[in-house]
């Protein structure tokens, strides 16, 4: 086994070392208080220089004798595109209401995908909203309205 | 004779109407889980458990249980039909079990599969309901640092059960509790980590980070390469296997459920190691091992009936101790809270009815299970024919509809887009979901412990160590870290021995 950089193992550390690196300086913030009477602050900074390390010694190893991971392509209009679906729906839910938020929020998501041909697109997104308006709000009755405030009526 | 009564009243409870009924959509919802690719029992389970949340406790705890062992057996389905596991624990079963379906035995291979897990099923039922009152009681005198120690020992068993780096493992367990932190503080209110957000002080809802985690990220890496399902499937015909057959299957079968059983109550996924161990077992065991591989039903039977057996023992430290042992148990504990129950060693006396009316529940499910699949296996195998197109916006939009109707909190749905990429970029690098979710569930718990038995100890640290069974819990602790570590130790040897040479 000769030694070799990981890229992936690397990457990994970092995103250990950057979040645990972010709750222990937010943590720090807080009162650490004694052992007797731990304060807020104590547990999030003591996981947090666990991650931390445990980050640092990932990444040491990634560029010593890192783990084979076959990274692969990144599908970047899926995850746009998904990203985008789940946080229009939270943000337009109480406004525009079950139907319309659905409606756009399916339509979007089946753009994820780079085969999709407009007709299908429109045709799931309808089936969908229709399906899902069924079993959450009439079926469960989820107390969101149908049309929200937004639309005007 | 006391069981006896017990049983009873399970029975009694499990077998009213309305449980019946939705132990029965639970196990349907399951299977149709189970065999979907792409869609596991963990994001399946969150996303139904708002649906739940009207039910009797009972009734929404019998159909969530009924989806977690559907959605493992419905997985053997595919595996052996058409070689793709949909749960991890099947890709054992799709060895033999697709080599049978080529050679024109998938109805053997299947009904193996059916009576392996039925077999399975009820003796771990009686396990479950012989284990489980007594580790109650001990749980009941459990203090502080008993707790604390026993939430360390159950995160850290559960990385040895993990495949890839053991320090990646432990990475995103501290991750995980970590994550667990946000939100108020338990003794003194405060704030943390909320960014002035008042959405944020009830902490980030656990639904959404198994959905992001285990719905959002898989459907990201199915993504990746999109190509058309050629699903070739094989016809089924005669189911009933031969005597030959039936000969064959009987050990496997009961030593897959021996395993499967004692090995199902570890954390973090006993239910893989499970289904690993017994095909491995086995195959050594075996006097054709050279079948192994090539369409012996012993590979089918004796993995079957390991993971069945284990998917019903892990409910002994959810049921007994609160803790879960796996995702889905995790999900349960939320569904436990949400009906006002907290999971525990109190559970059994305070709630019997709930308690001895999901273990018959259990066993109603496994006779379901049977009646359900071997007779339907045409309409699972039509609805492998559903395009992935039409199956990931469903996943997306239904998961946010659920998380958001928790409690109408739009902060629940964009924490899904947090961690959905978060966990595709982890899981990217070879980073398993699940320990941070064990630790993201289990974090809070070790939280409280901890400062709870300092406050008791006044400051001593060194109560976990002279309390007896707190230090036993942690010198096991430390025994499964060596254990985790040492086979990498071993191949870092081998590696510097050939540099030599």
């Amino acid at each position: 086994m000769e030694r070799r950089r990981s890229f992936p193992d690397v990457l990994a550390g970092g995103v250990f070392v950057l979040i645990g690196g972010a709750f222990v300086v937010g943590a720090l913030g807080y009162e650490l208080g004694t052992p007797l009477r731990m304060g807020p602050g104590a547990f999030p900074a003591l996981v947090g220089a666990a991650v931390i390390t445990l980050g640092l010694a990932i990444v040491i190893k990634g560029f010593i004798a890192g783990e084979v991971v076959s990274f692969g392509p990144i599908p970047w209009r899926a995850v746009a595109v998904i990203v985008l679906a789940v946080l229009f729906f939270g943000f337009t839910v109480e406004g525009l209401g079950f139907v319309p938020t659905s409606a756009v929020t399916a339509l979007l998501t089946t753009l994820a995908s780079s085969r999709v041909r407009l007709l299908t697109a429109v045709a799931v997104a309808a089936g969908l909203t229709v399906a899902g308006t069924l079993i959450f709000v009439i079926g469960l009755q989820l107390r969101i309205p149908l049309w929200g405030p937004w639309l005007g009526f | 004779m006391e069981l006896l009564d017990n049983l009873a009243l399970g029975f009694s409870t499990a077998f009213m109407i309305q449980n019946v009924l939705y132990c029965f959509v639970g196990v349907l919802l399951g299977t149709a889980v189970g065999v979907l690719p792409g869609i596991g029992p963990t994001a399946t389970v969150a996303m139904l458990l708002p649906i739940t949340f009207s039910f009797e406790p009972v009734t929404a705890l019998i159909m969530l249980a009924g989806i977690y062992y559907g959605a493992q057996y419905g997985g053997s389905t595919t595996a052996i039909l058409i070689n793709l596991p949909g749960e991890s624990s099947a890709a054992v079963t799709a060895l033999d079990g697709h080599e049978m379906a080529r050679q024109g035995r998938a109805g053997a291979a299947l009904a193996a599969a059916a009576i392996g897990s039925f077999i399975a099923g009820t003796v771990a039922t009686v396990v479950l309901a012989v284990a489980a009152p007594p580790l109650a009681r001990v749980a009941l005198k459990f203090g502080p640092a008993e707790y604390f120690s026993l939430v360390l020992l159950g995160l850290i068993v559960s990385i040895t059960l993990a495949r890839g780096s053991t320090l990646k493992a432990l990475a995103m367990i501290a991750l995980g509790v970590l994550f667990g932190t946000v939100g108020q503080d338990i003794y003194t209110g405060t704030p943390r980590f909320v960014f002035g957000q008042r959405e944020l002080y009830g902490g980030i809802d656990f639904v959404s980070v198994a959905v992001g985690m285990f719905g959002v990220a898989e459907i990201l890496r199915n993504l990746e390469n999109e190509q058309t399902r050629t699903a070739v499937i094989s016809k089924v015909k005669n189911l009933w296997p031969t005597r030959e057959d039936r000969r064959r299957m009987i050990a496997p079968i009961l030593r897959g459920t021996g395993l499967g059983a004692a090995l199902g109550v570890l954390p973090g996924g006993g239910h893989v190691l499970a289904s690993f161990a017994s095909y491995a077992v086995e195959k050594r065991v075996s006097k054709r091992p050279q079948e192994f591989g090539r369409g012996a039903i012993e590979g089918v039977a004796g993995p079957e009936s390991a993971n069945n057996a284990a998917a019903q023992t892990s409910f002994i430290p959810l049921l007994t101790l609160g803790l879960p042992a796996h995702p889905v148990m995790a999900l349960m504990v939320g569904a436990f809270i949400v009906h006002g129950i907290t999971p525990g060693p109190n559970v059994i006396t305070d709630e019997p009815a709930l308690f001895w009316g999901l273990i018959a529940s259990m066993w109603i499910g496994n006779v379901l299970l049977v009646l359900l699949n071997l007779p339907l296996i045409g309409v699972w195998v039509r609805m492998l024919r559903i395009p992935y197109q039409v199956l990931f916006p469903m996943i997306i939009l239904f998961a946010a509809i659920g998380t958001y109707s928790l409690e109408f909190n739009a902060y629940d749905v964009y924490a899904i887009a947090f961690f959905g990429i978060l966990g595709y970029i982890l899981i990217k690098c070879g980073c398993e979901p699940a320990p941070l979710l064990l630790g993201f569930v289990l974090g809070p718990l070790l939280e409280e412990n901890l400062r709870r038995a300092l406050i008791i100890s006044r400051g001593d640290a060194s109560v976990f160590l002279t309390r007896p069974i707190s230090a036993v819990l942690l010198a096991l602790a430390v025994a499964a870290l060596v254990v985790a570590v040492l086979p990498a130790i071993r191949r870092r040897r081998e590696v510097v021995f050939t540099e030599d040479e």
